[in-house]
């Protein structure tokens, strides 16, 4: 257990010492999406009978959970490995669901304290009232979560930083960008509709929007239960590699 | 006398290279062992296979008995290594380095053995000084703090004096030699063969993944009158 929690303390403060680079920064993104985004067409559209600026809020907050939990774990790992300070950690003898833990929960630490950032920052320029909590809470925690389990993975893989990079740009991005973050599904063509049901990041944006309105384009129900899922595929899948030592332990 | 570090028929291929080719060794408890070779021995991998770094083909390693693959949590919590490569976390600084190391091994409020390591290293007044402030000698000297931070019964020092001057070495050494004195069992591979020859009570030699030469120093030293360990080494490599 204190193998654990140093882990996680060391992997959160990792993050914490340069804050201004972790958590402000894509604070600032966000609101810059917000405030050119919201300019131009808050006054021409709504969605689900929503202001579009304040539709667009819960969509910017939890992209931007996603894809710093994302950066947080894979970052670190990468760093680690190409700078050989991985070896602090594989000499000890820390279990690898505890390594898992802790890296997974860092990461959701750093993209809930980016979300509520965002939130902070953006909740100015609309109106936004919270219908589930509850909702919101389990997106933010499975969706970081997911986004984390798959950080650990694409850092062990790489092994430089342009195939992170790749990783980032290629993949997540527009898992990210693509799933209704500034659009609902249902403005789209029926083909591109149907397309973004395959997105699992679709349904995290979708419940995680519920929780703020009460409305979605799929039941938050149907949603969770994709996200749950994905979650649990994709960390079996890592605690198995983390298990066999993949690209760790020659 | 126990075995503080058994090693069992070890083989390693890294692809088509032979690493090891079936290495056996018995190291006692307490004892000071010199593990020498060219580069390329294998003794860098056979050091990370007892430290589960990586993993052997075949064979078995135990340290104090504890299987590094069956039993790797009980057989880790008992060694503490210094690794080769001069690596550090640019993050922290050197207190908060070694509270990490020793959180890792399950020691919380480790500080009184922390100053004492940090006092025997020289490190006391760079305690709070940033890892990426600290030059070549002193991250090396940090390398050797946190192998000890857990006061690991077993120590494997691999190469620790690259780079540094000879007033740490000397310092380095004192303090290596009261821990074994103290009952620490010390293993150390290192190309200052004037330092093993004073250190070691016994010596392997490494080539080409195997142990070609396996005695107390005095033996091996008694085998060539009147030469120094560097020239043992050479004749037995050429042999």
């Amino acid at each position: 257990m204190i193998g654990f929690l140093t882990l996680f303390e060391k992997e959160f403060l990792r993050f914490w010492k340069v804050s201004f680079q972790t958590v402000a920064a894509p604070v600032l993104t966000a609101l810059l999406y917000l405030l050119i985004f919201g300019h131009v067409l808050d006054d021409h559209v709504q969605v689900h009978g929503v202001r579009y600026t304040s539709f667009l809020i819960p969509g910017l907050v939890m992209m931007q959970v996603l894809q710093n939990a994302f950066a947080n774990s894979s970052s670190s790992l990468i760093q680690a490995k190409i700078t050989g300070s991985i070896v602090f950690v594989l000499l000890p003898p820390i279990p690898y669901s505890a390594f898992f833990a802790a890296y997974v929960l860092a990461a959701i630490v750093r993209g809930l304290l980016v979300g509520v950032g965002v939130l902070l920052a953006t909740v100015w320029f609309a109106e936004l009232k919270v219908v589930a909590p509850l909702w919101i809470l389990a997106f933010t925690l499975f969706g970081g979560g997911l986004f984390a389990a798959l950080g650990i993975i694409a850092g062990i893989w790489s092994e430089k930083f342009d195939q992170l990079a790749a990783f980032q740009n290629f993949l997540i991005m527009p898992l990210t960008m693509l799933s209704g973050v500034f659009y609902s599904i249902h403005s789209l063509p029926a083909f591109w509709q149907g397309v973004s049901h395959y997105n699992p990041v679709f349904y995290m944006i979708d419940g995680f929007r519920y929780g703020f309105f009460g409305v979605s384009d799929v039941a938050p129900e149907h949603c969770l239960l994709v996200v749950v899922c994905c979650f649990a595929i994709v960390s079996l899948l890592t605690l198995n590699l983390l298990k066999r030592g993949w690209k760790l332990r020659a | 006398m126990a075995a503080a570090v058994s090693i069992v028929d070890v083989v390693k291929h890294f692809g088509a290279l032979r690493a090891l080719a079936g290495v056996s060794l018995e190291i006692g408890e307490g004892e000071f062992f010199g593990l020498l070779g060219p580069n390329g021995a294998g003794k860098t991998t056979l050091i990370s296979a007892l430290a589960g770094l990586v993993r052997a083909d075949s064979g078995a390693l135990k340290v104090l008995g504890h299987d590094v693959v069956k039993d790797f949590r009980q057989a880790r919590r008992l060694l503490g290594v210094v690794p080769q490569e001069l690596v550090f976390d640019p993050f922290f600084n050197v207190r908060e380095t070694l509270r990490i190391q020793s959180g890792y091994f399950g020691i919380r409020h480790n500080d009184d053995w922390i100053d004492e390591i940090l006092a025997n290293l020289d490190l006391t007044s760079k305690a709070d000084v940033n890892m990426r402030r600290l030059s070549g000698g002193m991250k090396r000297r940090v390398l050797v703090a946190q192998a000890l931070v857990h006061k690991p019964p077993v120590i494997v020092l691999d190469e620790p004096t690259a780079g540094v001057d000879v007033e740490l070495r000397q310092g380095l050494w004192q303090f290596i030699r009261r821990l074994n004195g103290e009952g620490h069992t010390i293993i150390l591979t290192t190309h200052y063969l004037e330092e093993a020859e004073a250190l070691c009570n016994r010596i392997a030699l490494m080539k080409q993944g195997r142990v070609i030469a396996l005695d107390t120093t005095a033996n091996l030293m008694a085998a060539h009158p009147g030469a120094s360990l560097e020239e043992v080494f050479v004749r037995t490599m050429q042999q």
